[in-house]
C-alpha cells in the first residue's frame, strides 16, 4: 500500500504541473505590478488583488493536493451528479445571483463571491467523458448527437441568459474534443467556412460576394463532371435571371439595394437546381447548390440581424473587431488601450512595477482579463512570447498525456482540459492584440479571480490524478 | 477510436499555428511598429492645457486697473496631421502657404506628439468659423488664452506687462512650457506667483475626425485650472493718471508715496506708453517700435534714471551736520553770494545765515561750510573716516541701495565709499575741497527719483522710512512681505523738527523757492534742487510732502531739461499734493500751463541712466 502511494507520486506529470507554476506565479507577480500601490507594498496586504490572489492561489494547491488524495474513479462516478448540481446552480443563478458589471453570475456571501459558471466547465468537461466512454457508443448517431448538444449547450444557455456570453461561448470549445473523438471533420471546416463568410460580409458588399460564390460553385460543378454543355447552361441561367432582375428593379424604378436582387434572382434558381440534383441524384449538384443556398441565406441574415436587430454599440463593436472602423473611446477603447501598452513595453519592457500603461487604470479590467497587458508592457516582447510558449507546452504536453491514456474517459477528459484551456488562452490573448472580439474571459491561471483559479486546477489536477492511474484503469 | 488517432495533430498543429500568429502580431506591436510606443505618451488622447485667468489689479480705493480678454491660439498636433484643404484653411485664418509650411516645420521640430502652437489670437469670428470646420483639419485644435486689458491706459511702467517665456526662464522654471505667459516686468514680475494661478490639464479624447469625444475617464484625470489671485495695488489710479497728463510732452518723473506706509501712491515716468499696445499678438511689433523711441518710453526713469539730486541734498547735508554736531540750530554761516569761494551761491540774501533760512533760500556757501565741518570733525583722525561717518548716515536714508521690496529694476543709485576717492586721488590725495560737489548735491553722487520721494517720506515721518513698495492686498489679505520693513536712520527727530521747519519756509517763507505756489489751505514743505546736466539743460527737481504737521503725500518731481527747479518741478508738485488731498485744484491757469508746455524740444540730453 505505501508503495502504491509512493508509486502514483512518481506517476505524476511533474513537467506539466512546472508549467502550471510557472504561470501561476508569473501571474501573481503581474497582478501584483498592475494593481501596485506604493502605499501597500505588501504581496500580502489583504486589502488589495494580490493579497487576495496569494489566498486563492494557497487554496488553489490544497484542492489540487485533495483531488490527488481522492481515489480516480471518484472522478467518474460523480460526473452526472455534479453535472446536476452545476445545472441547479446555474438556474439558482440566474434567479438569485448577483451582478457584477452587467453579469448576472455571481453568488455572494459577504466579500467573498464565487461563480458558478467557472465551476460548469468541470461537470460539462466529466459529463462529456463520461458519456461518450460508454461502451459502443455511436457518435454519429442522432440520439447520442442531441444528448451530447444538450450535454453542452444547456448549461452555455443557461450562462448567457446571466449576461455572460463570453463564458457561455467557451463552451463551444468542446467541439475539438467531439472532433478529437470521432466527430466528422466538416463541423470544424464549416465552422471556419462560415466565419470567413461573416467576416467578408463586412468588407465586402455581400452582392460581390453572392456572385463570387454563385461563380465558384458553377466552376467547382465543371471540375466535377467535366460537361461544358450543363455547367454553360447554370452559369446562363444565373447570370440571365440576374440581368432579368436587375432590368426589372431598373425599369418599375423599384430601387432594392443589389445584394438583394442577387438573392432573388440567385436563389430560386438554386433550388430549381437543388431539386433536379436531387431528382437525377447527382450528389455534387446537390452540395453546390446547398451551399449557394446557405450562404445567400446566411449572408441575408447577417445583413437583416447587423441591420435591423443590433443596436448601434453592437454594430460598432463588430466594425471596430473587423478593423473597418477606429473608435478609440468606444468600442474598440479597450482593445486600442490595450495594443497601445503592449506594444509600448518595446523588446525587452519596461522592467517589474515600471508599466505607466497599465497603471492609471489606462487599461480596464487590466487584472483580470486584460493581465495580458502587463506582461506586455513591463516584460516585453519577451515575456509574451515566453508566456505563450508556456502556454503552448502545456497543451502540448496535455495532449501527449491525453493520447497514453488506456481509458476513454482519461483521455476524454484530457481533451476537454485541453480544449477549454485552449479557448480560453487564444482568445484572451488574441483579444488583447485586437485579432479576436473583447469576450470577457480571463487567461488561466494568471487573471486574478479565486473562482477561474479554482476552476482550472481542479480541471487540470483531475486529468493529473486520472493520468498518474493510468496503468490501473482498462476500461 | 485508433483511427481518429491523426487528429491530434490536426489539433497540435491548429495550436501552433494560432500561437505563431501571436507572437507575429506581437512581434510587430512591439518590435516593428512604433506607433504604439507614440501613443503610449499622448494615448490617443489630447492634453489640452486649461489656462488660468491671471490674477485681476486694482488700485487703492478698489478701481480695476489690469483685467483678461479671452483670446483664441490655434495649436497642431504634427502626429495627429493629415492631408487637409490648404486653400479653405488658408482663406478662414488668412494666412498664407509660406506661414503654414514654415510653423508645420516648426511644431514638427519642437515635438511629434505635443501640440505647439501654430497660431496665436485668433479673434473671435474666426475661431467661430474655424470650430464648425474643424474636422476638416486633424491635429489643429484651438486653446483659449487670456490676454491682459487696460481700461485707464495708464502705469504702463509699474505694472509692468506680459509676454511668452524665454527658453532661460523655462530652464529655472520647469512649471513654464513653451508658449506660457510670464511676467516680464513691473508688478507683473514681481507678482507673477501669485498673479499666475496654476495651469489645468483636461485630458480628451480624440477620435480620428478630430472631433473631441468627451473627457478621459470622465474627467477623472483632470486637474483643474486656479485662477490667479487678485492684486490691490498701492497706487492711486487718479493720482497717477493725473501725473501721466501734468508730464505729458515732459521728460521726467513724479514719485508719490505714503510715508506712515511706505505706500508707493504713483510711479510716473515719462514719456509714458499706452500698456494696450503690449499684449499679445501686437506686442513685438510695438515693442520694437518703442525700443525704437529716441525718448525711450520703455525705460522707467523713476526707478532706473539715476541723477545728482543737487540742491534737494543738502537737507541730508544739513541733518548729517547736526547729528554730528559740527553745526546746531543757531550756527550761522556767511555768504558772498555769487562772489563765494570756492562754490558760488547764485542767491540774494542776508549774510550771515542761520540754519533754517539756509534751508529756505538753499545756500551753497552754508552747505559747504556744513560739509567741510563734517569732514573734518576732530573727532576723526583721517578723512577717510570722516567720510565713512557721513556716508553712513546718508546710506542710513536709503541711498546707495535698492529697497528689494516689490520693485523690479530699480537701480540702486550710487554714493561713492572712500575707497573710490582712495584709488582716484590716492589715500592721501582728497581732501573735503577736493569732494566740495557733494555739499550741494552734485559730483558722483547718483540718486534715483524713487529714492528722493523716499527721502521726502523719511523727512515728513521725522527720521525714518518704510520700504516703498507696489501692493497692498492679495487677495484681499495684507500682501506686507519681510521685505517691506521699518528703517530708522541715524538722525535723532529734533534735527528733523528743524529741517522741516526750513523746508516749510520753501513754500510758506518770503524768500522761499516755492513760495509763489503756496496754497493758504494745505500748509506744504519741499524743497527745490537742480541736476547739472552736462548734455543740455539742467534738470528741475523738487521733493515735498503735506500737510506739514500730519503728512499724507511725500512727492519728487524730476522734470529734465526744465532748467530751475522752482518753474516745473514745483507746480507740478504741488498740483498732485494738492489733487490728492482735496480731489480739487485751485489754481487751474497752472494745472492749464504745466499740461500744455511742451519741454521735449528743450534738450535731448538725457539724465545719466545705467540700463
Ligand atoms: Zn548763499
Amino acid at each position: 500500500m505505501i508503495q502504491r502511494k509512493f508509486k502514483i507520486w512518481l506517476e505524476i506529470d511533474w513537467l506539466t504541473i512546472a508549467a502550471y507554476l510557472a504561470l501561476v506565479i508569473f501571474g501573481l507577480l503581474n497582478i501584483y505590478s498592475a494593481v501596485y500601490q506604493p502605499e501597500h507594498p505588501s504581496l500580502f496586504d489583504m486589502e488589495m488583488r494580490y493579497g487576495k490572489q496569494v489566498i486563492w492561489v494557497v487554496l488553489a494547491f490544497v484542492f489540487a493536493l485533495v483531488i490527488f488524495l481522492i481515489d480516480a474513479r471518484f472522478y467518474q462516478f460523480i460526473a452526472y451528479p455534479f453535472y446536476l448540481i452545476m445545472i441547479f446552480l446555474l438556474i439558482a443563478v440566474v434567479l438569485f445571483g448577483t451582478e457584477v458589471n452587467g453579469a448576472r453570475s455571481w453568488f455572494q456571501a459577504g466579500a467573498f463571491r464565487i461563480q458558478p459558471a467557472e465551476f460548469g466547465k468541470v461537470a460539462v468537461v466529466l459529463t462529456l467523458a463520461k458519456f461518450l466512454s460508454t461502451f459502443n457508443i455511436q457518435i454519429h448517431s442522432m440520439r447520442t448527437l442531441t444528448i451530447l448538444v444538450g450535454i453542452v449547450f444547456l448549461p452555455a444557455l443557461l450562462i448567457f441568459f446571466q449576461n455572460d456570453t463570453g463564458s457561455a461561448l467557451v463552451y463551444f470549445a468542446l467541439i475539438f474534443t467531439l472532433y478529437r473523438e470521432g466527430l466528422t471533420g466538416y463541423v470544424l471546416w464549416i465552422g471556419l467556412a462560415i466565419a470567413v463568410l461573416f467576416v467578408f460580409s463586412f468588407i465586402v458588399n455581400p452582392f460581390y460576394i453572392a456572385l463570387i460564390i454563385t461563380a465558384i460553385t458553377v466552376f467547382l460543378y465543371y471540375q466535377d463532371r467535366k460537361s461544358v454543355l450543363e455547367s454553360t447552361i447554370a452559369l446562363l441561367t444565373f447570370t440571365f435571371t440576374n440581368i432579368l432582375v436587375y432590368i426589372i428593379n431598373e425599369y418599375f424604378d423599384l430601387g432594392y439595394q443589389p445584394f438583394f436582387l442577387v438573392a432573388m434572382s440567385t436563389l430560386p434558381v438554386a433550388i430549381i437546381f437543388l431539386a433536379y440534383a436531387i431528382w437525377k441524384r447527382i450528389k455534387s449538384a446537390m452540395y453546390l447548390s446547398l451551399i449557394i443556398i446557405s450562404s445567400i441565406i446566411f449572408l441575408s441574415s447577417v445583413d437583416f440581424v447587423f441591420n435591423e436587430v443590433m443596436e448601434k454599440h453592437q454594430q460598432t463593436r463588430i466594425l471596430v473587431l473587423l478593423g473597418l472602423k477606429e473608435d478609440p473611446k468606444g468600442a474598440g477603447y479597450n482593445v486600442n488601450q490595450s495594443k497601445i501598452a503592449i506594444g509600448s513595453g518595446g523588446f525587452s519592457g519596461k522592467g517589474f512595477l515600471e508599466g505607466t500603461q497599465t497603471k492609471y487604470d489606462f487599461v480596464p479590467e487590466q487584472s483580470t482579463d486584460f493581465i495580458f497587458c502587463t506582461v506586455g508592457e513591463e516584460w516585453g516582447f519577451l515575456g509574451t512570447t515566453s508566456v505563450i510558449l508556456i502556454f503552448v507546452f502545456l497543451l502540448l504536453r496535455l495532449i501527449v498525456l491525453a493520447e497514453r491514456q488506456r481509458s476513454n474517459f482519461n483521455r476524454i477528459v484530457g481533451w476537454g482540459v485541453i480544449s477549454i484551456l485552449f479557448f480560453h488562452f487564444s482568445i484572451n490573448i488574441l483579444m488583447t492584440i485586437g485579432l479576436a472580439p473583447v469576450i470577457g474571459i480571463p487567461l488561466p491561471f494568471f487573471s486574478y479571480g479565486g473562482s477561474s483559479l479554482w476552476a482550472f486546477t481542479i480541471l487540470l489536477f483531475i486529468f493529473l490524478k486520472l493520468d498518474s492511474t493510468r496503468k490501473e484503469f482498462l476500461q | 477510436m485508433k483511427k481518429f488517432d491523426n487528429r491530434k495533430y490536426v489539433i497540435g498543429a491548429i495550436i501552433i499555428a494560432i500561437a505563431l500568429a501571436m507572437i507575429i502580431r506581437l512581434f510587430i506591436i512591439q518590435v516593428v511598429d512604433n506607433k504604439y510606443k507614440l501613443s503610449a505618451e499622448n494615448n490617443s488622447q489630447r492634453h489640452v492645457v486649461e489656462y488660468p485667468a491671471r490674477g485681476m489689479i486694482y488700485d487703492r480705493k478698489g478701481e480695476l486697473m489690469v483685467y483678461n480678454q479671452a483670446a483664441y491660439d490655434l495649436l497642431l498636433v504634427p502626429r495627429e496631421l493629415k492631408s487637409f484643404d490648404t486653400l479653405a484653411f488658408m482663406r478662414i485664418l488668412g494666412i498664407d502657404r509660406e506661414y503654414i509650411r514654415e510653423n508645420i516645420a516648426k511644431a514638427k521640430q519642437y515635438s511629434w506628439h505635443k501640440p505647439s502652437i501654430f497660431l496665436k489670437e485668433i479673434s473671435v469670428e474666426t475661431y467661430a468659423v474655424f470650430q464648425e470646420q474643424l474636422y476638416k483639419f486633424p491635429g489643429f485644435f484651438v486653446q483659449t488664452r487670456t490676454l491682459r486689458k487696460y481700461p485707464v491706459p495708464v502705469a504702463a511702467h509699474v505694472l509692468g506687462y506680459v509676454g511668452e517665456v524665454d527658453d532661460r526662464w523655462m530652464e529655472q522654471n520647469p512649471y513654464y512650457k513653451p508658449g506660457d505667459y510670464v511676467g516680464i516686468s513691473g508688478i507683473e514680475r514681481a507678482y507673477e506667483d501669485v498673479l499666475r494661478g496654476q495651469k489645468g490639464v483636461s485630458i480628451f479624447l480624440v477620435d480620428v475626425h478630430n472631433a473631441i469625444q468627451g473627457h478621459f475617464m470622465d474627467g477623472k484625470y483632470d486637474t483643474l485650472a486656479v485662477r490667479g489671485e487678485n492684486i490691490v495695488s498701492t497706487l492711486d489710479l487718479k493720482l497717477q493718471a493725473y501725473g501721466e497728463l501734468l508730464m505729458q510732452n515732459k521728460i521726467g518723473s513724479v514719485v508719490a508715496i505714503e510715508p506712515k506706509t511706505g505706500e508707493i501712491l504713483c510711479l510716473i515716468s515719462s514719456p509714458s506708453y499706452d500698456p494696450n499696445l503690449l499684449i499679445g499678438r501686437i506686442r513685438s511689433v510695438n515693442y520694437q517700435a518703442l525700443s525704437r523711441d529716441t525718448l525711450t518710453p520703455l525705460f522707467n526713469r523713476a526707478i532706473m534714471a539715476q541723477y545728482p539730486p543737487g540742491s534737494t541734498f543738502k537737507l541730508v547735508n544739513g541733518l548729517i551736520g547736526l547729528e554730528e554736531g559740527v553745526i546746531d540750530e543757531y550756527t550761522a554761516f556767511s555768504c558772498n553770494g555769487p562772489a563765494s569761494v570756492p562754490i558760488k551761491c547764485s542767491h540774494n540774501h542776508r549774510s550771515p545765515i542761520s540754519f533754517i533760512h539756509a534751508v529756505e533760500e538753499s545756500c551753497n556757501s552754508y552747505y559747504w561750510k556744513s560739509y567741510q565741518a563734517i569732514l573734518n570733525n576732530p573727532r576723526y583722525s583721517r578723512i577717510q573716516d570722516s567720510y565713512t561717518a557721513w556716508r553712513n548716515h546718508a546710506m542710513s536714508f536709503g541711498f546707495g541701495k535698492k529697497f528689494n521690496t516689490d520693485i523690479p529694476n530699480e537701480l540702486s543709485g550710487f554714493i561713492p565709499d572712500y575707497k573710490y576717492y582712495d584709488k582716484y586721488y590716492g589715500p592721501k590725495g582728497w581732501r573735503p575741497m577736493t569732494i566740495r560737489s557733494l555739499s550741494i548735491g552734485q559730483g558722483e553722487i547718483q540718486i534715483t527719483p524713487l529714492q528722493m520721494c523716499n527721502l521726502a517720506a523719511t523727512i515728513a515721518n521725522r527720521g525714518y522710512y518704510i520700504s516703498p513698495h507696489l501692493v497692498k492686498e492679495i487677495n484681499g489679505k495684507p500682501a506686507y512681505s519681510d521685505s517691506v520693513t521699518y528703517h530708522k536712520t541715524s538722525v535723532s527727530r529734533e534735527n528733523f523738527d528743524l529741517v522741516v521747519e526750513g523746508m516749510s519756509l520753501v513754500y510758506q517763507g518770503d524768500h522761499g523757492t516755492a513760495r509763489w505756489y503756496k496754497l493758504p489751505s494745505i500748509p506744504m514743505a519741499g524743497k527745490t534742487g537742480t541736476a547739472e546736466n552736462p548734455h543740455g539743460e539742467d534738470h528741475s527737481i523738487f521733493i515735498a510732502f503735506a500737510p506739514v504737521d500730519d503728512p499724507k503725500i511725500a512727492i519728487s518731481v524730476v522734470v529734465e531739461n526744465a532748467g530751475f527747479g522752482s518753474t516745473w518741478a514745483v507746480p507740478i508738485a504741488t498740483l498732485m499734493m494738492e489733487q490728492y488731498l482735496t480731489d480739487s485744484i485751485s489754481k487751474p491757469e497752472v494745472e492749464k500751463r504745466m499740461i500744455e508746455t511742451n519741454l521735449v524740444a528743450r534738450g535731448r540730453g538725457t539724465s545719466d541712466k545705467k540700463d
